[in-house]
């Protein structure tokens, strides 16, 4: 209780600091008047955010752009000091490890936004039409609050491997036991059922993150499925639609901004993912991807102009979903 | 917690859809599927499917009560028939003998929770203000800038701000370099883990207050103002009382992103405010066959963020549908 007393009072410290300084800086404005009070009063309110965003965000991203064209002969950690033009961006498309990673992100953004949305379109259309519609949602959403890590937990746990054959703890080792299969280290498993297909310990992960991320894209859509008028749906059956050309022909047309709202938002998420991979592999047994390569490489490993090369290499792949991400949302919340 | 399945009187198990009653072409998978989904058969398997997602979480609650050396040689299913408990895995995963002391870690996680969300919300209501209700040149490039930023991922200005809140900020010219400033006390301390969520999470919050705060009543913001009131008393009286609903979602999901978070903290902690999730990925790596104790562990991570969850659900869809989702 002590332990908790002292926390809440270092966290109120903190918060309190931060409030005594920008009333500090309001009342001193107070004192002036006319215009250059009102011209005063914009940094109370503003300033903040701006130094934040400029010296926090944009000069750092900048910055990260020129570092990756720089590597760090001295090794000094974070800081570069040789000029070596593409050859960090060289280095990445050569290595055939890291295009391993490559191919692994693509698959992460089929795969994963697929079933994502998938589960959640066919969840939040079925469930609507269910009785106790909230209580299967609820079962769907309540992966989505846990963290990554505490998640990469979860299923390391169904994916164990015990020590001794006689005694399998895990799930699915339990599971593929009862049909005679002998229990395997599940994670470690590089080769692919199906040629093609990612590895088996790539999709495992995969399969890892629409379980937490299935209930977001249910939650919007069921939200944007409501919307659509009942008059609409009534309309097309008058006029003799079926009930499966009203879904196709008006349902998802009118919710058509979500599903690229939330398809977006997916993507996003799964190129920025980093906890599931780190947490259950560490990116070895070829499960790798770009977010944890660029941390490997620009931390623990000192490497930070081959980690801010992978860092713009993200950028790139992220920036038009984010923008397409925005507009759709925009079209979203005006239908909405 | 009690959850009654309404599976076995609401929805009778045998009502197969009728078969062989159409003939003719085969009708596409995609309308099939939506046939199927329409009919009972349909609703039940979606049932199943949502229990499906709840085992894992399940099995991992049951297996953390469970004593060790049970843990490690049956699967938890097995508590049906021989159910034994102990609450032995949270006081040894909890206490400072045990060597894992997840009970300082979850301070830690508290300490670096609270001012991370408070901060970047304080500041981006501010913003959202001043991009709403004060007239200045410029006013709308700020908020173009705003969200340009948004499209900028973390891992894209990690290491940079890294190094300039431990090393501050320098400038080299031909040789010589300049020191243009040092933040003070903050290298090692909780307050760059602040800094850092602050700076990630400004973006979005500022984009979605502004939405919000600008929708806000001309006329009452004009009241206010012909009676006189400063722009304090506008924002503090007016203006954050009508965003509660903006701020309490908007704080929501801030919140559990700071819980849950592992990359910014395991980049910007000092190495005693470690959080709770680092912690937990180190035990993986340490003790990765210690199940009594990850699965204790990962349970104690999860209860906030459930806890928020069900008893602040209506703020989750009004957020989550608002677009208030960090990718």
């Amino acid at each position: 209780m002590v332990e908790l007393g002292k926390t809440f009072l270092q966290a109120a410290i903190g918060i309190g600091a931060f409030l005594a300084i920008i009333l500090l800086i309001y009342g001193l404005t107070t004192l002036l008047r006319g215009r250059a009070k009102e011209r005063a009063q914009i940094f109370p309110f503003l300033g903040f955010a701006v130094i934040f965003l400029i010296v926090g965000l944009a000069i750092p991203a900048i910055r990260t752009i020129i570092t990756s064209f720089y590597t760090n002969k001295g090794g000094t950690g974070l800081n570069v000091d040789t000029y070596i033009g593409l050859k960090n961006y060289r280095q990445i498309f050569a290595d055939p490890k890291t295009r391993m990673t490559l191919l692994n992100n693509l698959w992460w953004v089929i795969l994963g936004t697929g079933f994502s949305v998938g589960v959640g379109l066919i969840v939040a259309r079925t469930a609507d039409n269910m009785k106790n519609e909230r209580l299967w949602k609820t079962l769907i959403f309540l992966p989505t609050v846990i963290s990554m890590v505490g998640a990469g937990i979860i299923w390391r746990f169904i994916l164990t491997k015990s020590s001794d054959p006689k005694h399998e703890f895990g799930l699915l080792n339990s599971l593929t036991g009862v049909f005679g299969a002998k229990p395997r280290a599940w994670l470690l498993q590089q080769q692919n059922y199906l040629p093609g297909l990612p590895h088996v310990n790539t999709s495992l992960l995969i399969i890892v993150f629409v379980w937490i991320q299935a209930g977001f894209c249910t939650t919007v859509l069921s939200a944007a499925v409501k919307g659509v008028p009942d008059s609409l749906g009534e309309a097309g059956r008058i006029d003799g639609a079926t009930e499966f050309q009203v879904f196709r022909k008006i349902t998802i047309p009118y919710v058509m901004p979500t599903i690229i709202a939330v398809t977006t938002t997916t993507i996003i998420a799964v190129l920025k993912v980093f906890d599931i991979v780190q947490s259950m592999t560490g990116g070895n047994y070829n499960t790798n991807v770009l977010a944890n390569e660029m941390f490997d490489k620009a931390i623990p490993q000192n490497r930070p102009g081959y980690g801010s090369a992978l860092a713009v290499i993200l950028f790139v792949v992220v920036v038009p979903v984010v923008i397409l991400n925005l507009r759709s949302q925009r079209r979203a919340r005006e239908l909405g | 917690m009690a959850i009654s399945l309404p599976l076995s009187d609401s929805i009778p198990l045998s009502d197969a859809p009728p078969r062989g009653t159409e003939r003719g072409p085969e009708p596409p998978l995609g309308r099939r599927i939506a046939t199927f989904l329409g009919t009972r058969s349909g609703k039940i398997g979606v049932g199943l499917l949502c229990i499906l997602w709840t085992i894992p979480t399940v099995g991992l609650f049951v297996s953390s009560f469970r004593p060790a050396n049970k843990i490690l040689t049956t699967g938890w299913w097995t508590v049906v028939r021989h159910p034994q408990f102990t609450l032995a895995n949270y006081r040894d995963v909890w206490s400072t003998t045990g060597g894992t002391s997840l009970g300082q870690y979850f301070f830690n996680t508290v300490k670096i929770t609270v001012p991370a969300t408070f901060i970047p919300i304080v500041i981006a209501a501010l913003a959202a203000y001043a991009l709403s209700w004060m007239d200045f040149k410029g006013r709308d490039w700020v908020f173009v800038g705003v969200v340009a930023l948004m499209v900028v991922p973390i891992q894209m200005a990690m290491v940079p701000l890294l190094s300039l809140i431990n090393q501050g900020a320098h400038l080299t010219i031909s040789g010589h370099t300049f020191t243009l400033f040092v933040i003070p006390g903050v290298k090692g301390s909780v307050v760059s883990v602040w800094i850092a969520h602050t700076c990630f999470a400004l973006p979005l919050a500022i984009f979605l207050l502004k939405n919000f705060v600008q929708a806000l009543p001309r006329d009452l913001i004009e009241a206010a103002r012909i009676d006189g009131a400063s722009h304090l008393v506008i924002f503090t009286r007016v203006v954050l009382p009508l965003a509660v609903p903006a701020l309490a979602s908007l704080a929501i999901f801030q919140f559990l992103w700071v819980w849950n978070d592992f990359l910014v903290a395991t980049v910007f902690g000092p190495s005693d405010l470690k959080p709770l999730t680092w912690k937990l990925n180190d035990l993986v790596g340490t003790k990765g066959t210690e199940w009594q104790r990850l699965t204790a562990g990962a349970f104690i991570s999860m209860i906030v963020p459930l806890g928020v969850f069900f008893s602040l659900q209506r703020y989750f869809v009004r957020g989550l549908t608002a677009g208030a989702v960090k990718g």
